[in-house]
C-alpha cells in the first residue's frame, strides 16, 4: 500500500461513495424552510393586527423565532428536526439561535465563564464576524458611490 | 536476534496467553443493537449517574475491568499490568479509570485501533516473562467524542451517509499466563498508511489501506491463507471502508470475502438505527470483540480469528490545517488452538 496512489484513490473512492438523496434532501429542506418562513409570516401579521409599527413588528418576529428555536433546542427537538431539513432548519434565524444555544448547553459543564460564555459563539462566531464584516464593508461602498 | 519475529511485521508468541474473561458495558443504543445478547451490561442512561460524559466514560472503563476480573474470581491487586486507552484528549477516560483501579497502568492510544494495539502489547509481555495477568481495556463514548471532533449534541445538523456513529462502550479483557484459551498466537503489527483522505467524514476509505496492508503482511509474514481462518474482522471501518479493504486484499491475490466482516457494521443495524455508514470508536472492536466474538470463541463457533482494530490518527486541529487523515491497523490471531 506504499505505492498508493492519493489522486487515484480520491477518484476510486469517490465513485464508490454512496450520494445522499438529494432529491429527499431538497424536499425536506424546501418543506420545513418554508414552513418556518410560514411561521415567521404568522407571527408577523400577528403582531400587525395587534397595531405595532412596521419596524417593531420585524424586531419582534425575529424575537419570537428566536426564542422558540432556542426553547426546541433547549427540550431537545431542534437537532431532530435538524437531521432530515439540513439547511431547511439552518438557515432561518431558528437555526442560528440553535447554532449559539446548543454549544451553551454542551459546555455548561465547564463552568459559565469558561464553558458557556466562551463556547457559546464557537458555531456561530464566523456568521458574526463575515456577517458585520461584510455589512461594513458594503456600508462603506454605499457611502463612496453615494459621493 | 529476536527469536520470537516472523517476516517483517508479526511476532509468533511462544508461550500464548489466554484470554480468561472479559466484560462489556454499552450505552442504550448499542443494547438496541443486534448483538444486545452479547454485552453483559447495557447501560439505560449514558451519563451512568455521574455528571458529565467524561466522567461516565471514566467509569465505563473502570467498572469493565472490575466486571472481567469478577468474572475471573480476581481483584485489580492481583494484576501486573493495566493496558488502557480511548479517544478523548489525554486519554482521561483510561487515566481515571486507572487511578482508581490502582493497576501499574500503560496509557495507549491509537484510535479506533486500541483495542488490538492494546491485546498485542499486553501478550507480548505475558509472552516475555513480564507478567502473568495483564487486563486490556479500551472504551468511546458517543457524547464526548461528538464534542470533542463534532458538534454540540443539540445541533440540527445533518450527517453524511458516510459519517460513523461513535459506539457509547468499554470492552475489558483479562490476560493470562495460564488458562486453556481462546489464546493470542500471532500479533501483525500496523504501520501508518496515509491514503490522502481530508473528510474526517469519511474515515473509513482514510483507514481501508491500512486494513489491508496489515492483513496482507500477516499472510505473508506467517504463511497463512484465508482458508485457515474462521473470520478476519476489522475494527471499524464500516461500509464503504470494508468494502475498499476486501477489494484491496482480493487483489493481491488473498480472498477473504467469504470470512470478512467489520465490527462497526455488525453492532449497529444501519437502517433502522439511523447510523449511517456504521459504528466507530475505540468502544467498538471492544465490545464486539469482548462480547460477541469471545462468545463465539469459547462455543468454538469460531476457533481461529483475526481482530484487525483500526484507527484513523488525526485530530480535528491538525485536519483545519489541511492535513489528511493517517490511518492505522493492528492484527491480533485469536485462537483456540495454541
Amino acid at each position: 500500500m506504499d505505492n498508493i496512489n492519493q489522486k487515484d484513490y480520491y477518484e476510486y473512492v469517490k465513485k464508490k461513495m454512496p450520494k445522499p438523496n438529494y432529491v429527499k434532501n431538497c424536499i425536506w429542506a424546501f418543506v420545513v424552510g418554508g414552513l418556518i418562513s410560514v411561521l415567521g409570516q404568522i407571527i408577523t401579521n400577528f403582531f400587525n393586527v395587534r397595531g405595532l409599527s412596521e419596524k417593531s413588528v420585524a424586531t419582534a418576529t425575529a424575537i419570537t423565532l428566536v426564542f422558540l428555536g432556542a426553547f426546541f433546542t433547549g427540550i431537545g427537538l431542534y437537532d431532530k428536526l435538524g437531521r432530515g431539513a439540513g439547511a431547511g432548519s439552518i438557515v432561518p434565524i431558528t437555526g442560528f439561535a440553535n447554532a449559539i444555544v446548543s454549544p451553551a448547553m454542551e459546555f455548561k459543564r465547564e463552568g459559565f465563564v469558561l464553558g458557556v460564555a466562551s463556547k457559546m459563539f464557537v458555531i456561530a462566531g464566523p456568521v458574526l464576524v463575515y456577517g458585520y464584516g461584510s455589512s461594513i464593508l458594503v456600508g462603506i461602498i454605499y457611502l463612496l458611490l453615494k459621493k | 536476534m529476536a527469536q520470537k519475529r516472523l517476516g517483517k511485521q508479526t511476532v509468533v508468541l511462544v508461550n500464548p496467553p489466554s484470554i480468561i474473561s472479559t466484560a462489556t458495558i454499552v450505552g442504550p443504543k448499542e443494547g438496541e443493537g443486534p448483538l444486545k445478547g452479547y454485552f453483559d451490561l447495557v447501560l439505560e442512561d449514558d451519563l451512568w449517574g455521574e455528571d458529565s460524559w467524561e466522567k461516565s466514560e471514566a467509569k465505563l472503563q473502570q467498572e469493565a475491568v472490575k466486571l472481567a476480573l469478577f468474572k475471573s474470581k480476581m481483584v485489580p491487586s492481583q494484576v501486573d499490568y493495566l493496558f488502557g486507552g480511548d479517544l478523548l484528549n489525554q486519554i482521561i477516560s483510561s487515566a481515571y479509570a486507572a487511578r482508581s483501579l490502582k493497576i501499574p497502568f500503560f496509557g495507549l492510544y491509537g484510535a479506533c485501533s486500541t483495542k488490538s494495539e492494546s491485546l498485542s502489547l499486553g501478550a507480548m509481555s505475558i509472552d516475555g516473562g513480564f507478567a502473568d495477568t495483564v487486563v486490556c481495556v479500551t472504551s468511546s463514548h458517543f457524547s464526548t467524542a461528538e464534542r470533542q471532533y463534532r458538534f454540540p449534541l443539540e445541533h440540527g445538523n445533518q450527517r453524511p451517509p458516510t459519517a460513523q456513529w461513535t459506539v457509547t462502550g468499554s470492552g475489558a479483557s483479562v490476560l493470562s499466563s495460564k488458562g486453556n484459551g481462546p489464546y493470542i498466537t500471532h500479533i501483525t503489527t500496523g504501520r501508518i498508511i496515509d491514503p490522502g483522505i481530508v473528510n474526517a467524514n469519511n474515515m473509513g476509505s482514510a483507514m481501508a489501506p491500512a486494513a489491508a496492508d496489515t492483513i496482507i503482511q500477516h499472510f505473508k509474514d506467517t504463511g497463512f491463507k484465508p482458508e485457515n481462518y474462521d473470520l478476519i474482522i476489522t475494527g471499524d471501518l464500516a461500509s464503504l471502508g470494508k468494502d475498499i479493504a476486501e477489494e484491496l486484499i482480493v487483489k493481491e491475490g488473498y480472498d477473504i470475502s467469504k470470512i470478512f466482516m467489520d465490527c462497526g457494521i455488525e453492532i449497529f443495524d444501519a437502517e433502522r438505527q439511523d447510523t449511517h455508514a456504521g459504528g466507530s470508536g475505540c468502544g467498538c472492536s471492544a465490545v464486539v470483540f469482548a462480547g460477541y466474538l469471545y462468545e463465539m470463541l469459547k462455543s468454538k463457533k469460531y476457533n481461529k480469528i483475526m481482530l484487525v482494530s483500526t484507527g484513523a490518527l488525526h485530530s480535528p486541529t491538525i485536519m483545519q490545517q489541511g492535513e489528511s487523515i493517517p490511518g492505522i491497523a493492528h492484527a491480533v490471531t485469536i485462537s483456540n488452538e495454541r
